[in-house]
């Protein structure tokens, strides 16, 4: 009797997961930092999101299709990400010629000339906004104070952040309570440390990602922060709540491609963005460091993958 | 908190569907398919020759060498022809044809129920019977019971883990074994426990079996030297090396045997097959096969002869279902899938899954996005992807100072790989081809 079964090699079961599952997983996790910053910013922070998420989608298409001539993944969401990071990641007034040519730096540089996902050395978002931040220095760092549904894009009402007052040496009237919940400028997704971390939480419990990296990054950030800025507690907890701290340190630091591989290089990572971010911005010319940290370490991935390895079972001692 | 192995791991749906199904006895075939080889190790020779009549019990082959076990008839009738057979993992293997003609069983063997409790012999004489019966592991490794009841000289055995985790989806066997023969199973727990010379035996029972581990308490509260352990479920918690890290928190050193770690493991079906060499004077030649799948009309646990064909078990569940593309002997993550039903049922098949055409093909793979997913799952602590990318380059060298040679293929790396990437298959192709660098360097 002749029977055409399919003979494959174990395992005949699949967990299930996939890799859009895992980038719509960040993408759900990120709507609660982005109705906080709908609400915040108002018709800008909704313009400046499609802009990026449409442009960066549109480029890895139009990318894989006529330059790579590759079938296009734009389904696998991963584009999608980068859109919506590269968006949180800047004002939300900030034009959208700009926005557009920062997709095109995250996509084309950041991540096609690598060979596209899973291949790229630095954060695509990241790399997307430096470029901006070192090209338009003034449309980058002119941010719109929070007005609740505003609907002004362009011509919203602008004032430096806590951060920066904090550079020039000034007093920062904003309180703990608003940087927790967003009342405070900056970019368009960074402002509500509380958002951020119920996204942290759902990432958690869908185990798309591990503790190891935020809680790394946050812990020495602080420890640090509190060292060199004179044993100041609430002065320390602030740093963790202002600028792209936690944004960076749950959902840039994060990406999968552009981080170790086992939970002790996560740490070592970790460690190496909390520090530098706080020299940055301690000791540096900019009054934010952490997308500088993310992407630093960020070349130090795969030498910290060459020599950190996972804990063997049975490990013999030589 | 229970205890559990402390490397990796997953969590397979676990899809228990004849779980409290009451053992059934599977029907004769009319002709049984014997392989000579059912254990890991040298195939057995033949001792009969066509036109022999044999019995239920007759011992059919001798162990070919140390590592190797005897074969005895599952059925009584003459032996219609030497030849080869499809083995699960495609392969022409020898094996002896058996026209079956009534149930005739050999005197020797006690058909009785009742528990047999008292035994006086000493631990060689028990591992001299457990020899004679055939035994292998029974948990689907099948590797020669009393090899593993021999310790190499230099090792000492200090304790008994009995494996009842069955951590595989799907399969009940063991489970329903221990709910009809738990007596028997604590009386055969003692014997290797007698065998190997040491104080305690600890049975391990995965907490999704509350039951069974309810039922071997009250048992065993008669025996002293017996312990149930409860263990939190999670795969591949049945494999030897993490079944003794989970339940005396020793790890097998890498390269080296289990016996380092003083523990002795045998599969719960291994100790009511040892009952019933010793105290019944049964050779191994039936066990129970746990028959299933979503698309089965009856998912049950049989007790069936070695040599019965597979479609024999699949017709006595409801027959093979239209829309089957795949027929696993075994369980789902480390079965093998079969060429076809004829294949016979051997000694280490514990199961028979039904496989629906939807379930059976794997998707497209994609790039790697390095999300470490499979590092957290290796229980052995590999980089399964690391693995994969050397393999890939054939570079050798590499291969083998990644340990490849650890590997136990769990299949964990490559359940939960979300771009759907085949690193189990792989690894696998570097494990054979670093096995044979290795064995060709130690022939020098």
């Amino acid at each position: 009797m002749s029977q055409n079964f399919i003979v494959s090699p174990s395992p005949h079961v699949h967990s299930g997961n996939s890799v859009s599952k895992c980038m719509y997983g960040v993408l759900i996790a990120l709507i609660p930092a982005f109705l906080v910053s709908l609400y915040c910013f108002g018709i800008g922070a909704l313009v400046v999101t499609l802009t990026s998420v449409l442009a960066c989608v549109l480029f890895e298409y139009l990318i894989q299709k006529y330059l790579l001539k590759v079938k296009p993944s734009i389904c696998d969401g991963s584009a999608i990400l980068t859109g919506v990071l590269l968006a949180f990641n800047v004002p939300s007034n900030l034009p959208i010629w700009i926005i557009i040519i920062g997709a095109l730096v995250a996509i084309g540089i950041g991540k096609m000339t690598f060979g596209g996902l899973g291949n790229n050395i630095f954060n695509p978002a990241l790399v997307g906004r430096v470029f901006l931040l070192i090209s338009f220095p003034v449309q980058m760092t002119t941010w719109p104070v929070p007005d609740p549904l505003s609907m002004n894009y362009l011509d919203a009402e602008t004032a430096a952040t806590p951060l920066g007052l904090m550079k020039q040496g000034l007093s920062v009237e904003a309180m703990t309570t608003d940087m927790l919940l967003g009342n405070i400028g900056g970019s368009l997704g960074e402002i509500s440390a509380i958002a951020l971390l119920i996204g942290f939480a759902y990432m958690l419990i869908r185990r798309i990602i591990t503790w190891h990296i935020p809680v790394s990054i946050l812990v020495t950030a602080f420890v640090f922060s509190f060292l060199v800025n004179g044993f100041d507690v609430e002065g320390a907890f602030q740093q963790l709540l202002l600028g792209g701290m936690m944004l960076g340190a749950i959902f840039m630091a994060t990406d999968y491609v552009t981080s170790p591989m086992t939970p002790r290089g996560m740490i070592i990572y970790g460690i190496g963005i909390g520090l530098l971010t706080i020299i940055i911005r301690r000791y540096g010319a900019y009054p934010e460091g952490m997308s500088f940290a993310i992407l630093i370490m960020n070349a130090a991935t795969p030498l910290i993958n060459k020599y950190v390895k996972p804990k063997r079972f049975g490990e013999v001692k030589k | 908190m229970l205890k559990t192995f402390r490397i990796g791991g997953v969590h397979p749906p676990e899809n228990k569907l004849s779980a409290g199904q009451a053992i059934k006895t599977a029907e004769l075939p009319k002709q049984a398919v014997i392989m000579l080889s059912q254990h890991i190790g040298a195939p057995a020779q033949a001792v009969v020759a066509k036109g022999d009549k044999v019995k239920v019990g007759t011992l059919l082959a001798q162990a070919g060498g140390f590592v190797s076990a005897n074969i005895h008839s599952s059925v009584s009738g003459t032996v219609a022809k030497i030849d080869t057979a499809v083995d699960v993992a495609g392969f022409q293997r020898p094996a002896i044809y058996i026209d079956v003609e009534g149930d005739e069983w050999e005197e020797s063997i006690d058909r009785s129920e009742t528990l047999v409790k008292e035994c006086n012999l000493d631990s060689k004489a028990i591992v001299e019977r457990i020899k004679e019966a055939g035994i292998v592991g029974l948990g689907g490794a099948t590797f020669p019971a009393h090899v593993k009841l021999t310790p190499p000289p230099g090792a000492t055995a200090t304790i008994l883990i009995i494996n009842a985790v069955e951590c595989e989806p799907y399969l009940t066997a063991d489970h329903q074994l221990m709910m009809e023969k738990g007596a028997e199973i604590l009386v055969g727990t003692e014997l290797l426990r007698k065998a190997i010379n040491v104080e305690r035996a600890v049975i391990g029972i995965e907490n999704n079996k509350p039951d069974a581990i309810a039922h071997m308490k009250e048992l065993a509260a008669a025996y002293p030297t017996i312990e149930i352990c409860p263990l939190k479920v999670k795969y591949p918690q049945g494999g030897e090396k993490q079944l003794i890290d989970a339940v005396i928190r020793r790890q097998v050193p890498s390269g080296g045997l289990p016996i380092a770690t003083g523990a002795v493991v045998q599969n719960v079906g291994t100790a009511f097959a040892v009952y019933e060499a010793v105290q019944k004077n049964k050779p191994l030649f039936e066990r129970i096969v746990t028959v299933t799948g979503k698309s089965l009309a009856h998912p049950s646990n049989l007790k069936v002869r070695v040599g019965t064909p597979l479609c024999q078990l699949i017709d006595a569940c409801g027959g093979l279902p239209e829309d089957t593309e795949k027929v696993i002997s075994g369980g789902p993550m480390m079965g093998k899938a079969v060429v076809s039903t004829d294949t016979p049922t051997t000694k280490g098949c514990s199961g028979v899954l039904i496989i629906r055409d939807l379930e059976s093909r794997r998707k497209e793979m994609t790039a790697c996005i390095r999300c470490a997913k499979c590092i957290a799952a290796c229980p052995m602590g590999l980089a399964p992807n690391t693995l994969m990318n050397a393999t890939d380059h054939k570079d050798w060298e590499r291969v083998e100072k990644e340990h490849v040679m650890d590997c136990i293929e769990c299949g964990s790396c490559s359940f939960t790989c979300p771009a759907h990437r085949p690193l189990l298959d792989y690894v696998r192709m570097g494990k054979a081809r670093v096995g044979a660098i290795i064995r060709s360097r130690n022939a020098k």
